[in-house]
């Protein structure tokens, strides 16, 4: 597998957050953060051309916006004008927008999408095309995640990459805490027929490793990607305030002295 | 109207591998088997899972795929609407959403059954076309054009086994969009109606004729949304009086636009309307005994039309 060297590591996507943070408000920047080291994996290493990715967490598309800014699917201006009048980039993502496989925002709907999109794919169409999609944690709270995961079981669908952004989480607070019995999570995936990996979800390679792995006897690949909520910002790692908030000028100038030094 | 449907995806599936077939759990009878047996990986049952039932065809669809959505009316809209709101009709993506059995015709089931509001719901819905054929002949035609030449997403609404054939003889050939006269006549009366209830309205026409001599066209408004404004208000001006049929809850439905477009246009017309009420349907006995119950039997109808029509 390729390193990073060729293109900009994922805490100069966070900087571009932060950077933007400063214009709108609406970021969701702590789920952003968690899950962009995944979202740079998935476009800077694992993507084919025949793949697709699914942003089931569409909250978090700001993540996904400036890399596909980077790659040259969404223009500067597309960037500068997110989430205003002037332009087309709604905080959660629209199918048509360049790069965008389906509309998300609602929670719960991404899985059965990716389901369907992976069954034509790799059963009618016969490809090897891949199908990834990314899951918070909080999403697994929707009953119809499930069933979208038990029909993929079902049609054995070995080609779909389900990637769980597993932050702990979510708008009330920490989800061990507000709802214990989410826990755990490892055999809940087992039990529905899905091949289950466990992993860093801010380390590159353990990433990169299982995003490409294969499937093991037909089952749907789910990966566990174990994260931090707010990533790579002290203040803002698992403080719940950070889950929609946009920081103030100082807390800005503190944030991006601490990510740019990360980057060094 | 179950079988129409099935035989026309069949035919149109032959030729054509983008059309495929994803079903919730819905008995064999109602299954498509032709389909299943000459094109089993065209054919997905989810199971009793009606959300991944419409997850899963806008992926199929966002991938090029033609698919139907195939369950009982109640669980195939109500049921997963937050997904077809968003993955299908945000997406404006060519799904085909089959509505069985709507309206009271799982009479003895009970309102978990029964489908009465679905189209007040279905209407509010952007980009959500809705088609009610009212005999197999209009099931076969419609399900062909959405097979093959549909864009975007529609609520296919149709009732269960056994209609009536009413539009063999019709005086207008089926366009999707506009209303289609099956009777029309030279006369002050028109009586409209969509799905199978409207062989009611054809029973009214010849009751009115047979008894007092009044002449009426009849209707098929299979096209719900989007309406046929221009169509519906050539029908309004030509005619004195307008009688709309519906198995639905009157609220939000065909009779309620018909007043609106009347009081917009300052159309005379007298507007008599007939549809199920805004409540929960507590009787449990047949379909037909629950239609007289709520006054939509032809004999009912009849009888409250009759002294109004005297004067017009």
């Amino acid at each position: 597998m390729t390193s990073t060297q060729h293109f900009p590591n994922a805490n100069f996507f966070r900087a571009k957050i932060l950077d933007l943070s400063q214009r709108v408000s609406a970021l969701h920047i702590g789920g952003a953060f968690s899950c962009i080291d995944i979202i740079h994996a998935l476009y800077f290493n694992v993507l084919r051309a025949e793949d697709k990715f699914i942003m089931s967490k569409g909250h978090s598309a700001i993540a996904q916006y400036v890399i596909l800014n980077h790659l040259g699917l969404l223009t500067d201006q597309d960037i500068i004008n997110y989430a205003t009048c002037n332009g087309r980039l709604s905080v959660h993502p629209v199918l048509g927008t360049p790069g965008i496989v389906a509309s998300t925002g609602s929670l719960g709907h991404g899985m059965a999408i990716a389901a369907g999109l992976s069954y034509a794919r790799s059963k009618l169409r016969k490809s090897d095309a891949r199908v990834y999609v990314l899951l918070s944690d909080g999403e697994l709270q929707e009953g119809s995640t499930w069933e979208a995961i038990m029909v993929a079981s079902n049609l054995c669908l070995d080609q779909l990459v389900i990637i769980i952004d597993h932050n702990g989480y979510q708008s009330f607070g920490k989800t061990s805490d507000t709802h214990p019995k989410f826990y755990p999570m490892i055999e809940k995936f087992e039990s529905f027929g899905c091949h289950t990996i466990r992993i860093n979800g801010h380390n590159e390679k353990e990433t990169i490793k299982s995003l490409t792995s294969p499937s093991e006897d037909g089952k749907p690949v789910v990966i566990i990607a174990d994260t931090v909520k707010g990533k790579g910002v002290s203040f803002m790692e698992n403080q719940p305030v950070w889950h929609y908030r946009s920081p103030n000028k100082q807390e800005y100038d503190l944030a991006i002295s601490e990510i740019l030094s990360e980057q060094l | 109207m179950r079988n129409a449907i099935s035989e026309a995806l069949y035919e149109c599936a032959v030729n054509d591998e983008k059309i495929c077939v994803v079903a919730a759990d819905i008995s064999p009878a109602g299954s498509m088997e032709l389909l299943r047996k000459s094109a089993p990986e065209r054919f997905i049952n989810t199971g009793v899972a009606e959300q991944a039932m419409i997850g899963l065809a806008a992926g199929l669809a966002l991938a090029g795929y033609r698919p139907f959505c195939y369950t009982i009316a109640a669980f195939s809209l109500f049921r997963p609407l937050e997904m077809i709101r968003v993955d299908l009709c945000f997406q404006d993506l060519p799904v085909t959403v089959v509505g069985m059995g709507a309206g009271i015709v799982y009479s003895t089931l009970g309102p978990t059954h029964h489908t009465t509001e679905d189209i007040t719901i279905a209407k509010a819905i952007p980009n959500f076309r809705i088609l009610c054929p009212c005999d197999p002949l209009e099931t076969r035609e419609l399900t062909k054009w959405l097979a093959l030449e549909a864009k975007g997403p529609t609520y296919l609404r149709i009732g269960k086994a056994g209609e009536a054939t009413l539009t063999e003889n019709a005086a207008e050939k089926l366009t999707v969009g506009k209303i289609r006269y099956i009777v029309k006549k030279d006369s002050r009366v028109a009586i409209i109606s969509y799905g199978p209830i409207l062989a009611t309205a054809i029973q009214l026409a010849e009751l009115l004729h047979a008894n007092d001599g009044i002449n009426s066209s009849v209707i098929s408004c299979h096209t719900l949304s989007p309406l046929d404004e221009n169509g519906l208000c050539e029908m309004l001006k030509a005619h004195d009086c307008v009688v709309c049929i519906e198995e639905a809850i009157k609220y939000g439905g065909l009779g309620d636009s018909l007043k609106i477009l009347a009081y917009e246009r300052n159309y005379n017309t007298e507007i008599y309307s007939y549809a199920l009420p805004r409540s929960f349907i507590r009787e449990y006995g047949g379909y037909d005994q629950l239609l007289d119950i709520h006054h939509l039997s032809v004999d009912k109808i009849y009888s409250s039309l009759r002294d109004a029509l005297q004067n017009i």
